[in-house]
């Protein structure tokens, strides 16, 4: 641990998890960069900076400007909030299996957004919908583990429960759709960055921005609190209304992300965990877990569209594949 | 006092353990609460440590209703080691100890050098200054248990609270805390700690508190008030009291319902 000190002020940063996280914006910087510049049409690296200024040929503003890059910035968006969400829950629930993937609140945000999709509704009833569902599911989930306190595994355990349910609630709805509401329910489902504007970016980034400070607030509380109630009691944390603040901001962050990007999975699975290991400090941390998210995302959309090009995947299946493999590779490096 | 409960209730749900109990910490003591299962021991240290909200009645701190006051400023003069605590996945030893600075830090202001020299000494009084790089996953059990005292340590309050600090250690590692106990109480900090063992009560406490029930039914100092009644009327045990030939402290002798190797 470095201390960084500047009069009364002081911070403590690992130097490992400072390197990390300069590793994971060079990372993610470049991949940003690639994803805008290539595809079918390619526009130079050197062409995107001037048509970001609005200097451009008026081809590349349009291709860098209103295709490509509210994608890719939907993308880091997205993962950013899926990352701190996941961290968030993985906390709170000190267990890796605590994300909102298998807590159900995904699965609340899907359900919500297919009854939007199969009401015929426009995009931002989607969004809306979805978001509603993953709070309704959140408060049920919630409600239903309640017994004078939250256990973590009675948690995952409840969620798993309402997932499963929610799931085939999805289906009822898509088997008594029309063919038309069906098809784009079911693209929807996967989660997809695909056709993305400015329109569902700045959501996120407005949701992101009023949730960021109540992140960097709770973030060392939580990480009291990771020892148990009782030691972060000791040391002075008012533990209920923490976890309230806590729950509320990763519920929120997997709703406002899903309502962007549709059910993109894993990524608040694996996000927090992978840069634990990356920047190797105890627990979860959100600054971290924020900047894998992003990169995860980005990459994955990357690689979904150009692995099997000219098929274009939704970035949902993608990351589906690559968090279900690590998911394995966790729970056999792991389980004691 | 700085620290005691009037008229305290206390509950978990609907199972009251305790009613109108009255329990005084005195200034400067090793207190130590003992008693049989499920007395209500560690409860009444729960709520004295505000973990447990009192149905009725109040625990004061410095002559203010402890719930009344900040809970970073309690944090600062009143410290607990809880019965059980989880160690974050990978954590070292240093860290571990360092968040015990926790009420100390704000945000903007997370290591003074105040912090680094209460970690410090922490450290050194536990014994685990060597141990500082290391994962407290891969410690033993006394290790940890050194490594948990001092993080309660380095929170620098003048009040600590124990609650079965030498649970699941063997005797060495038992005797080991509780020299450290007697030694932080020596340097002037107040003491409260629950004990399953009467003979270690007896030696390490200057302030016994025997619990029965939810009530006290003796207290003060161990010489004066242990006796093979008392620990016949709480424990339903017959003994002999004994001197104890080290710490010339009662010690408790069971009565031996058989002498067959004694007799052989």
């Amino acid at each position: 641990m470095t201390v960084l000190r500047l009069g009364p002020w002081s911070v403590r940063l690992s130097p490992r998890g400072v390197a990390a996280a300069a590793a994971m914006t060079v990372v993610g910087v470049a991949v940003s960069l690639v994803a805008l510049s290539t595809g079918e049409y390619t526009v130079p690296i050197p062409d995107i900076v001037t048509s970001v200024f609005g200097r451009g040929t008026p081809a590349a503003e349009l291709i860098v400007g209103k295709l490509r890059a509210p994608r890719v910035v939907t993308g880091l968006l997205v993962g950013a909030a899926f990352g701190l969400s996941g961290a968030i829950l993985q906390s709170l629930t000190r267990n890796p299996l605590g994300s909102p993937d298998f807590l159900g609140f995904t699965a609340g945000a899907s359900t919500g957004g297919i009854v939007a999709v199969v009401m015929g509704g426009s995009a931002w009833q989607i969004a809306a919908g979805s978001l509603l569902g993953c709070v309704a599911s959140a408060a049920l989930v919630y409600g239903l583990s309640f017994r004078g306190g939250v256990q973590s595994y009675r948690l995952v355990l409840v969620g798993i429960g309402v997932g499963a349910v929610l799931v085939s609630v999805d289906w009822y709805l898509l088997t008594r759709a029309n063919i038309h509401d069906a098809a784009s329910a079911g693209a929807w489902i996967t989660g997809s960055l695909s056709g993305r504007g400015w329109e569902h970016a700045i959501p996120v980034a407005c949701a992101l921005l009023l949730l960021l400070p109540v992140c960097a607030l709770v973030s060392r509380p939580l990480r009291m609190m990771e020892m148990g109630d009782d030691s972060a009691r000791a040391a002075g944390i008012r533990v209920e209304p923490v976890r309230a603040a806590a729950i509320a901001a990763g519920v929120l962050l997997c709703g406002v992300a899903t309502a962007a990007a549709g059910p993109v999975i894993f990524v608040a699975m694996a996000a927090p965990q992978l840069a634990r290991r990356l920047s190797r400090s105890p627990g979860v941390t959100m600054a971290a877990s924020a900047l894998m998210g992003a990169v995860l995302l980005v990459a994955a959309d990357l690689a979904a569209q150009r692995l099997f090009a000219p098929v274009q995947l939704p970035v949902g299946i993608m990351t589906a594949g690559i968090g279900g493999t690590y998911l394995v590779f966790t729970l056999r490096k792991e389980r004691r | 006092m700085r620290l005691y409960g009037s008229g305290l209730t206390l509950s978990y749900d609907q199972r009251v353990v305790a009613t109108g109990l009255d329990v005084t910490i005195p200034d400067g003591s090793f207190t130590v609460i003992i008693g049989p299962n499920a007395c209500g021991k560690s409860t009444t240290l729960r709520a004295l440590a505000r973990m447990l909200k009192p149905r009725a009645g109040a625990v004061h701190l410095d002559g203010s209703v402890i719930t009344s006051l900040p809970s970073k400023e309690v944090a600062r003069r009143l410290g607990l080691l809880p019965q059980s605590s989880i160690v974050p996945d990978g954590i070292t030893v240093a860290d571990l100890v360092g968040r015990g600075r926790y009420p100390h830090q704000r945000l903007m202001r997370q290591w003074s050098k105040q912090d680094e020299v209460a970690v410090a000494s922490a450290m050194e009084a536990t014994g685990v200054t060597e141990l500082a790089e290391r994962c407290v996953d891969e410690l033993s059990g006394g290790q940890r248990q050194r490594v948990w005292l001092a993080m309660a340590l380095a929170q620098e309050t003048p009040i600590l609270l124990l609650d079965e600090p030498t649970t699941f250690l063997d005797i060495a590692h038992q005797i080991e805390v509780l020299d450290l106990c007697a030694d932080l109480h020596e340097r002037g900090r107040t003491l409260v700690a629950v004990l399953h063992d009467l003979n270690q009560a007896c030696r390490y406490a200057t302030h016994l508190i025997v619990m029965r029930e939810g009530r006290i039914v003796a207290e003060g100092d161990p010489t004066e008030i242990v006796t093979a009644e008392l620990v016949q009327e709480v424990f339903d045990l017959r003994c002999e009291i004994i001197e104890d030939p080290q710490s010339g402290t009662p010690m408790i002798v069971p009565e031996a319902r058989r002498r067959t190797r004694a007799t052989a």
